[in-house]
């Protein structure tokens, strides 16, 4: 009998036991309150819109948190993968295409035709007026769903993995900072008539805020506006390399971060998509630094043009810092970024183009103590470590040779650890030294299998 | 040196990969018939319950085997002969090997129970028992699984995550009774309660009752009972797979008869793993092993002996693992069911019922720890490791228990309370007044 080509194991199976009568009354409400949005997107009365969209905010979030409590919030805590490769929704299904396009259209309106959304953002008026004091705008809306997603599917994560103290905390940390730092305080700044800034987005990720631009009207703007530019100074070239020393870039990526936060909220059903292959460890390398070298030089550049020491050198590096926010901030980050979460996994943006994440990386690989340390000779290379890395990390090539994972990209989400059936992995900061020493319970073979 | 092993499990690959290292001329075939390349076997479970596909489970890519040189043959090897040192293969040619290493595995074993070969009535061992067990539990209501082992609960996890019902007939008066202390057998058994199993203890199957089409339609118990279901789990136990080394004239007993060097009774053919018995196990040691990581070092030593570095099997501090649903189990040195002579036993369990650590020490003076048991704690393998084989007294490895812990950041640390526990249970054996143990998550 032959094995090697036989998806029969796979996709033809049922994912299990069929729903219960509340986990389809809640899917019925989120698809009724996504029915209620797009009624409110095509409402050109004021009126009506906003009950609409009240109506869909309502019925989404009562459906998903009804949902998540039905399948993850009861019974005995522990790992719950069943069906992740034989559903539809989950498994690069009609469904995952469907959601894909779904949310790399809404990217590519909300960057490029915002006139379609105008019902949409009205809507919003009452709450960014209370909010922010100012009419809303499309990225108040957009931050709006943002945080929204993050906190619903930050629930389901919660009663996902109630078993680990660690997944708790960490999930409630991305869930606080993302509502805290990258909504609530931007939004009061703005109703204080201060300056809108991210305290949690550091260049060279929010590129633009060591930009001279960015900073002298920041500066202009007097005592916060200073300290803002202080702040992300300090972030970025001191706190940075100091936490990651430390804590390893999970301190960042999965603790902080907003796009780590949708990723490790609302991606958690995509994280095992991402590509294991070589190949795709290949690709991670050659376009991430790329994007690091070249906000780099762009960030140079236009400090040298601001200082007038080459003449018209900011005819070109005006275009130039254009054209990173088109290709970069807007289309890698957000259309493809999260727009195909569920073709290409959650960490898309984070693997193959964040700079702040390349960064982080090679001061991870090479300045930290973090390191996930693999536990004597008890892998039996069953592979859940790799399959659920959202980061593309074949895990196991480790494990079942007793060393330790240093990789740039690990983001420290610690999943690899929790899905372990045989607890042999575990994240660790010690110290420098023996960094890499492996197992010697296990006799790990010289062979080359990671180039 | 062209070196044939027939059979790509574990023990098969861990062979190939280190005679690989230590011969880099060396001509390798690895022959299988149940699939084209290494995958792991202990996650056929995740296949099944979708937490991943078959090409997840494969621990190499599929590029590793050329660019390391290491030839594979998908195909059954139906016939040996040891005079002409060929490998007869179901695709009709002949492999000439000079070295043979039998890595065969284990058979399901059947107890010839009337209407055991119904349709819906299988062990789960390799991929051809996944499709089968797929394909004949596809929509079914009910399913009765035989044995209280390992396996046995694998498959009730496996078919509950379908939502199948679960009947367990398990022989002895606890679960996995041959190697679980009775505490440990009560978690175990409370994880089955846990997810509403049927549980039936002392109880085994005294036949299988078929259809008209030849499908399984229940199950009779040793109680009389009978027990309407679909499928049939057995999961009482494998039996070395002989039928190669029977057609070569090798010598076999239950299992295929090796040395210390795991040398077969032929001169140049070699068996590791599942399907080896070592006619003289060293002390403390069984003559079957049928276990991954006796598989992993068997493969390895042999790899040795093959390679011109002949070196005696020596299993080292035994130790093991396995998950019973959500409660995560290790083993390390000896922790037989019933205390042994002369030893000692300390079993602390966290009034929540998830977590166990028992630990067994000489009764002697000295009180060398002699075996450990974790149920939903992680402990580090190599602490323990160096523990036993420097017969640390218990006292010590008591005050030092934190350098074993292996949980996760933000994991309750149980030590203070382990202590308490000891202290409580053992006054004649006063602990010296401990340091923190184990450094405080985040420290810096």
């Amino acid at each position: 009998m032959s094995v090697t080509a036989s998806p029969s194991l796979a996709l033809a199976q049922p994912a299990g036991p069929a729903p219960v009568p509340l986990e389809k009354a809640a899917l019925t409400a989120v698809a009724l309150g996504l029915l209620a949005l797009l009624a409110a997107a095509f409402d050109a009365d004021p009126a009506r819109a906003r009950l609409s969209m009240y109506a869909a905010l309502a019925l989404v979030s009562g459906g998903t948190l009804a949902w998540s409590w039905q399948v993850f919030g009861r019974g005995p805590a522990g790992v719950r993968q069943h069906g992740l490769w034989q559903r539809a929704s989950t498994a690069r299904g009609a469904i995952a295409w469907v959601t894909g396009l779904v949310l790399t259209g809404f990217y590519v309106v909300l960057y490029w035709f915002p006139g379609l959304l105008e019902n949409l953002i009205r809507t919003l008026d009452p709450f960014s007026q209370a909010l922010r004091h100012k009419a809303a705008d499309q990225w108040f809306l957009y931050g709006t769903f943002y945080t929204l997603a993050v906190l619903l599917m930050g629930g389901r994560a919660l009663w996902k993995y109630r078993h680990s103290p660690y997944q708790r905390i960490r999930t409630a940390s991305v869930m606080f900072f993302q509502l805290g730092f990258a909504f609530l305080l931007p939004g009061l700044l703005l109703a204080f008539q201060q300056p809108e800034y991210y305290f949690s987005y550091f260049w060279p990720l929010k590129y633009d805020y060591l930009f001279p631009g960015t900073v002298s009207s920041l500066v202009q703007n007097g005592g916060l506006g200073v300290f803002m530019v202080f702040w992300g100074g300090l972030m970025s070239l001191v706190a940075t390399p100091v936490l990651t020393y430390f804590f390893g870039k999970r301190w960042y990526c999965s603790w902080v971060c907003g796009c780590g936060g949708l990723a490790e909220t609302a991606g958690d059903p995509y994280r095992h998509l991402s590509d294991k292959s070589r190949l795709a460890w290949k690709w991670e390398v050659r376009i991430i630094y790329t994007v690091l070298v070249v906000i780099v030089l762009l960030t140079v550049l236009l400090w040298v043009g601001a200082s007038g020491a080459v003449p018209a050198l900011e005819a070109t590096t005006q275009p130039l810092s254009k054209a990173y926010g088109f290709a970069i901030g807007a289309v890698f980050s957000g259309v493809i970024g999260v727009g195909f979460y569920p073709l290409m996994g959650s960490r898309v943006w984070c693997r193959f183009g964040c700079p702040m994440a390349a960064y982080l990386g090679l001061l991870q690989k090479h300045f930290s103590r973090f390191r996930i340390t693999t536990n004597g000779a008890q892998c039996i290379s069953c592979g859940n470590c790799s399959n659920v890395c959202e980061m593309g990390i074949d895990v196991k090539q480790y494990a079942q040779r007793g060393e330790p994972i240093i990789r740039a990209s690990c983001v420290g989400c610690g999943m690899c650890s929790t899905a372990c059936p045989r607890g042999v992995l575990n994240l660790e900061n010690g110290p420098r030294e023996g960094r890499y020493q492996g197992s010697q319970l296990i006799h790990a073979d010289s062979l080359r299998i990671l180039s | 040196m062209h070196l044939v092993i027939i059979g790509n499990g574990i023990t098969g690959v861990s062979a190939a990969l280190t005679a690989r290292r230590l011969d880099p001329a060396a001509r390798i075939t690895l022959v299988s018939a149940e699939s084209a390349h290494h995958y792991s076997r202990t996650a056929l479970m995740y296949i099944y319950m979708g937490h991943m596909r078959y090409q997840d489970t494969k621990p190499y890519g599929d590029w590793f085997w050329a660019e390391n040189r290491l030839e594979l043959v998908h195909a059954e090897a139906t016939g040996l002969d040891p005079a002409a040192r060929q490998v007869q293969l179901s695709t009709g040619s002949r492999l000439p090997y000079e070295r043979l290493l039998l890595a065969t595995g284990s058979v399901t074993r059947f107890f010839g129970w009337p209407g055991q070969e119904l349709r819906g009535v299988q062990g789960l061992y390799g991929l051809p028992d996944l499709e089968k067990m797929t394909r004949d539990t596809q929509g079914i209501a009910r399913a009765v699984v035989v044995g209280g082992g390992l396996i046995g609960i694998e498959l009730a996890e496996m078919l509950h995550a379908r939502g199948i019902h679960v009947t367990l007939l398990v022989r002895e008066s606890r679960y996995w009774e041959l190697v679980l202390p009775p505490e440990e057998a009560a978690l175990v058994e409370r994880q089955i309660a846990l997810h509403h199993l049927d549980l039936r203890l002392e109880t085994e199957m005294r036949a299988v009752l078929g259809d008209a089409d030849g499908r399984v339609r229940a199950v009779v118990t040793t109680a009389g009972e009978e027990l309407p279901c679909q499928w049939v789990g057995i999961a009482t136990g494998v039996a070395p797979n002989l039928a190669l080394a029977t057609s070569g004239g090798i010598e076999t007993d239950r299992g295929i008869l090796v040395d210390e060097h795991l040398q077969t009774s032929v001169p140049d053919v070699y068996a590791a793993g599942d399907c080896a018995q070592h006619r003289a196990p060293a002390a403390g040691q069984v003559p079957l092993e049928q276990l991954w990581y006796t598989g992993r070092l068997q493969g390895e030593t042999v790899a040795h002996t093959i390679c011109g570095q002949p070196t005696p099997y020596r299993r080292g501090q035994w130790f093991n693992s396995a998950k019973f649903f959500n409660l995560e189990y290790h083993t390390y040195g000896r922790v037989p069911a019933a205390p042994e002579a002369g030893t000692r036993t300390f079993c602390w369990q966290h009034p929540g019922g998830g977590q166990l650590l028992r630990i067994n020490f000489e009764a002697d003076e000295g009180h060398a720890v002699t075996g450990m048991n974790a149920l939903g704690l992680r402990q580090r393998h190599a602490v323990w490791e160096q523990w036993l084989r420097a017969a640390t007294p218990v006292t010590e490895v008591l005050a030092r228990l934190g350098e074993a812990n292996f949980d996760p950041e933000f994991f309750r640390r149980h030590e203070p309370a382990m202590r308490a526990a000891f202290a409580r249970q053992f006054p004649d054996l006063p602990l010296a007044t401990t340091s923190a143990g184990r450094r405080a998550v985040w420290s810096v």
